[in-house]
C-alpha cells in the first residue's frame, strides 16, 4: 500500500507540482508588472503580453549571437546571460511608449478606458515589431543541461516505478523568481523610491503634496514592470518555447492573477499567480494513473479522469477571474477597488 | 441624416482607392476587397452600437463573430443521420441533464442557509453534477465523432438555405451575450474588457475542440451559397448571350476563332465578377438595414437615454434609469450584429475554419475601425470599416513594394533583404497601431466626428 501512495505522490509531483511551480513563478512575475502599472498608473495595460514578447525576442536574438560567439554558462542556459540586454530593451520600449503615448493622456486626465485603448495601440505596434523582426513562429533558444534529474535516474535512485523529472529551466525559473521578488520587496519596503511609489499608489494627491515627483515614480514603475515582463517572458520561453501569440494569450491568466490577489498588492499578485497556475494544472490533469494507485482495482475509471481538456485552460483563469470579481472584487489581499 | 463634406470626401477617397486597386491589380480583387469592406462595416456598426452609444468596451467581437460562423454550419449543412443515430439521443440527454444540474445547483443555492457549510456543499454538488453529465456526454460524443471522421464526424446541420443562418447567427450571438452580460456587465470598464477578451478565447477554444458540433479544427468546407456558382453561369446560354451583348464592341472586329476564344475568356471573367457583385448586393442590403435601424434607434428616446448613460452613468442612474439593464440591452444588440457579420463572412468564404479566428484581426481591428471612423457616429463607423480594411489588406502589398524598392540596392539574395521581404506581411499590425495612436492623439473624435447637440 505504501509504495502505491508514494507512487501517487511522485506522479503528482512530476506532472502537477514541478511544472506548476515554474508556471506559477512566471505568471507571478508577469502579474507583478500588471499590478504595479494598474496600481500606480491606474489602467489595465493590455500591451503587457506583447511587452513580454518584445523582451523575450531580444533575449532570443542575443542568445543566438552569444551562441555564435561560443559564449555560454556551461550547464545553465545562455538565455540567462542575455537577460540584462532584454531587460534594458524592454525598459527602453516601455519608457518610449510612456513618453510618446501614455504621458499625454495622463496630462489631460483622460478616463482610464482611453488609456486602455491607447495600450491596444501600443500592443499592435509591439506585436508588429516582434513579428517583423523574428516572425510569428515557434523559436527554441534553451541550451545547457536539459535536466537536473531525469525520470530514469530518479527511478534508479529510489527504486520506485514512477519517475520525477526536474528540468534545469524549471529550477532556474523558481530560483530567479524568488530572487527577483525578494529584491522587489526590499526595494518597495525599504528604499525611499519604493516608499514614494507605494505612497503614490495609495493616495496620489497626498503624495504630490508631500513633494514626490510623479514623473520619476511613473518612469520607475515602467522600468520595473518592463524588467519583470522581460524576466518572466524569457523564463517562460526557456521553459517552453517562444511564440509571440502565446505571450498575448498569457494576458488573461496574468490579469486573473493580478485581480485575484488584489490590484496594487504585490504579495497578492504572487499568490494569484500560484492560484491560477495550480488551478489550471489540477483541473486539466488526467487523473487516470493517479487513481490507479489510489483506488482498489475495481473502482478504476475507464476514461482519462480529466476534468477539463487541456485546451480549455483559459476557461480556468477566466472562471477564477469572474468569481473573484463577483464575490470579492478587492481580491484576496484587499487591493484597491479601481 | 446629413452628409457632411468630410463624409463625401472620405467616400471619394475610398472609391478612388478601390479604383486604383481595380486598375492596378484586378477588378476581381477590388470587388473581393469591397465585399470584405462591407462585412467590416457591419462589424464596425456592432462595435459602434456598444461603444459609441453606451460606452461598453467589448473586445470579444471575435467570439460573437465565430458564433455567427457556427450558425452557418448548423443551418446550412445537411444533417448526418448516422451520427444522429449513433449519439444524438445520448447527447440530447446529456444536454438536458446539464440543464437539470444547473437548475438543481441554483435551487440548492437558494434553499441552503447561509452558514459555513453552504459553499462546500454547493461545490460538492457542482462537481458531482459535472461528473454525472460528463458520464452521459463523453460516450455520445465519441460515438458521433467516430462516424466517418474524415468526412463528417459531427451531427451536421438542418440543411436549410444559408441565408437563414445570417439571422440565426445574430440570434446565437445575442443568446451568448445575454448569458455573458448577466456575469460580466456591471464590472468596471477595464474589467469588462478583460472579461470579454477571455470569453472570446473560450468560445474559440470550444469551437476548436468540440468536433461533434462543427468538426473543430478539421473545418467544415463546401458550405452552400446564396448566389449562383461560376461553373453554372458559364454553362448558362442566357448569361453567355448577355456577356456577348455587353462586350459587343470588343468582340465585333475579331475573326470567328478568335471571337469564340475571347468570348470564353470574357464569360469566365464575368462569371466571377457577377458572383461577387451578387454577394455585394446582399451585403449592401444587410448593411443598409442595420444602418437604418441603428440610426433610428440613436435618434429615438432610447438612443438619447443611451447617450446620457454613456456621458454620465451616475447622473443617469440618479434620474432613475436602470443602467445595468440598458447596458445589457445594448450589449445583446451589438453582439447580435457581430454575429450577423460573422455569418456573412463565413458564407462569403464558403468554409468555417475556427483556427482562423485571431483577436488581432477580429476584435482589435474592428475597434480601430470605429475609433478612426468616429465613435458614436454610424456613418463614421461604416467609413472606418471600409478605410481600415483597405489599409489592412493593402499594407502587405504596399509594404512589400516599399521594402522591395528600398532594399533593391542590397542586391538579390542578400540576407537582410530576404528577411525583410518575408516579414512584409507583419507591417500590418505596425501600420494599424500607428494609425490608431495618431488618430486617438490628434483627432480623438475620429475622421467623421459624432454630431453633438440637437
Amino acid at each position: 500500500m505504501l509504495p502505491d501512495l508514494l507512487h501517487a505522490i511522485v506522479l503528482l509531483g512530476n506532472y502537477v507540482v514541478v511544472p506548476g511551480l515554474a508556471y506559477a513563478s512566471q505568471l507571478a512575475l508577469g502579474a507583478l508588472g500588471i499590478t504595479l502599472v494598474f496600481g500606480i498608473l491606474r489602467f489595465a495595460n493590455l500591451a503587457h503580453g506583447d511587452l513580454m514578447a518584445f523582451g523575450t525576442m531580444v533575449a532570443v536574438l542575443v542568445t543566438w549571437q552569444f551562441q555564435a560567439w561560443g559564449l555560454g554558462l556551461g550547464p545553465l542556459p545562455t538565455g540567462l546571460l542575455a537577460l540584462p540586454v532584454a531587460i534594458l530593451a524592454a525598459s527602453a520600449a516601455a519608457l518610449a511608449a510612456d513618453r510618446l503615448v501614455f504621458r499625454y493622456y495622463r496630462r489631460v486626465r483622460s478616463a482610464p478606458i482611453v488609456l486602455v485603448m491607447a495600450s491596444v495601440g501600443v500592443m499592435f505596434i509591439l506585436n508588429g515589431i516582434v513579428r517583423f523582426i523574428i516572425g510569428p513562429n515557434d523559436q527554441s533558444f534553451s541550451d545547457g543541461a536539459r535536466f537536473i534529474i531525469k525520470a530514469r535516474e530518479f527511478r534508479q535512485l529510489t527504486g520506485l516505478e514512477e519517475g520525477l523529472a526536474i528540468k534545469t529551466t524549471q529550477c532556474l525559473t523558481v530560483a530567479v523568481a524568488v530572487m527577483v521578488v525578494a529584491a522587489l520587496f526590499w526595494f518597495l519596503q525599504r528604499t525611499r523610491t519604493g516608499k514614494s511609489m507605494r505612497a503614490y499608489s495609495d493616495n496620489e494627491d497626498l503624495a504630490l503634496l508631500s513633494g514626490i515627483n510623479p514623473d520619476r515614480v511613473v518612469a520607475i514603475t515602467w522600468v520595473i514592470a518592463a524588467s519583470l515582463a522581460a524576466i518572466a517572458g524569457t523564463l517562460y520561453g526557456l521553459d517552453k518555447s517562444f511564440k509571440p501569440f502565446t505571450y498575448f494569450q498569457l494576458l488573461l491568466p496574468m490579469f486573473a492573477a493580478a485581480i485575484v490577489g488584489g490590484i496594487g498588492q504585490p504579495l497578492g499578485a504572487i499568490a494569484g499567480g500560484f492560484i491560477v497556475a495550480f488551478s489550471e494544472l489540477t483541473v486539466t490533469y488526467a487523473y487516470k494513473k493517479f487513481l490507479h494507485y489510489m483506488l482498489p482495482e475495481a473502482w478504476e475509471p475507464a476514461g482519462l479522469a480529466q476534468l477539463l481538456s487541456t485546451d480549455y485552460k483559459f476557461a480556468v483563469s477566466f472562471v477564477i477571474l469572474v468569481l473573484v470579481l463577483l464575490f470579492r472584487p478587492t481580491g484576496l489581499f484587499r487591493g484597491r477597488l479601481l | 441624416m446629413t452628409v457632411s463634406r468630410r463624409t463625401l470626401f472620405a467616400w471619394l477617397a475610398i472609391a478612388a482607392a478601390l479604383a486604383v486597386v481595380g486598375a492596378g491589380q484586378s477588378w476581381s480583387l477590388a470587388l473581393s476587397i469591397a465585399n470584405l469592406c462591407l462585412i467590416s462595416a457591419v462589424m464596425a456598426l456592432s462595435v459602434n452600437i456598444q461603444w459609441g452609444y453606451a460606452g461598453l468596451f467589448n473586445v470579444g467581437i471575435m467570439g460573437f463573430a465565430a458564433l455567427g460562423g457556427l450558425a452557418t454550419v448548423l443551418v446550412s449543412k445537411p444533417p448526418v443521420p448516422d451520427a444522429w443515430a449513433a449519439g444524438g439521443t445520448g447527447l440530447l440527454g446529456a444536454l438536458l441533464a446539464a440543464a437539470a444540474a444547473v437548475a438543481l445547483t441554483a435551487g440548492l443555492a437558494r434553499l441552503l442557509p447561509r452558514n459555513r457549510w453552504r459553499a462546500p456543499l454547493l461545490a460538492v454538488c457542482l462537481v458531482a453534477c459535472y461528473l454525472a453529465v460528463r458520464a452521459l456526454f463523453d460516450p455520445a460524443v465519441d460515438a458521433i465523432e467516430a462516424v466517418e471522421p474524415a468526412k463528417t464526424g459531427y451531427l451536421g446541420g438542418l440543411g436549410l438555405p444559408i441565408l437563414f443562418s445570417w439571422a440565426v447567427g445574430g440570434l446565437f450571438a445575442a443568446a451568448a451575450a445575454w448569458v455573458i452580460g448577466r456575469i460580466a456587465l456591471g464590472l468596471r470598464s477595464d474589467y469588462f474588457a478583460i472579461a470579454t477578451l477571455g470569453i472570446a478565447e473560450i468560445i474559440i477554444a470550444v469551437l476548436k475542440n468540440e468536433d461533434w458540433l462543427a468538426r473543430g479544427v478539421k473545418n467544415v468546407t463546401g458550405l452552400g451559397r446564396p448566389v449562383p456558382y461560376e461553373v453554372d453561369l458559364q454553362r448558362d446560354p442566357d448569361f453567355i448571350d448577355r456577356v456577348a451583348w455587353l462586350y459587343g464592341s470588343t468582340l465585333e472586329g475579331l475573326a470567328d476563332d478568335a471571337r469564340v476564344a475571347a468570348l470564353r475568356d470574357l464569360v469566365v471573367q464575368s462569371s466571377g465578377l457577377f458572383v461577387k457583385l451578387c454577394y455585394a448586393g446582399l451585403f449592401v442590403a444587410v448593411l443598409a438595414v442595420i444602418f437604418w435601424l441603428s440610426e433610428r434607434a440613436l435618434r429615438s428616446p432610447w438612443g438619447r437615454m443611451m447617450h446620457a448613460i454613456r456621458d454620465n452613468e451616475t447622473a443617469a442612474g440618479a434620474m432613475g434609469k436602470d443602467v445595468t439593464r440598458l447596458h445589457r440591452q445594448v450589449f445583446i444588440l451589438g453582439s447580435a450584429v457581430a454575429g450577423i457579420a460573422g455569418a456573412m463572412l463565413v458564407t462569403l468564404d464558403g468554409q468555417f475554419t475556427p483556427a482562423s479566428y485571431v483577436p488581432l484581426r477580429f476584435s482589435f481591428l474592428v475597434w480601430v475601425m470605429v475609433i478612426i471612423g468616429g465613435s458614436g457616429n454610424n456613418q463614421g463607423a461604416v467609413i472606418g470599416g471600409f478605410l481600415i480594411w483597405l489599409v489592412w489588406i493593402e499594407a502587405e502589398p504596399v509594404g512589400l513594394w516599399l521594402i522591395d524598392a528600398l532594399t533593391a540596392g542590397l542586391g538579390e539574395g542578400h540576407g537582410l533583404r530576404e528577411h525583410l521581404l518575408e516579414a512584409a506581411a507583419h507591417t500590418r499590425p505596425l501600420v494599424m497601431g500607428l494609425t490608431l495612436l495618431v488618430v486617438m492623439r490628434f483627432a480623438p473624435r475620429g475622421l467623421v466626428p459624432e454630431h453633438r447637440g440637437r
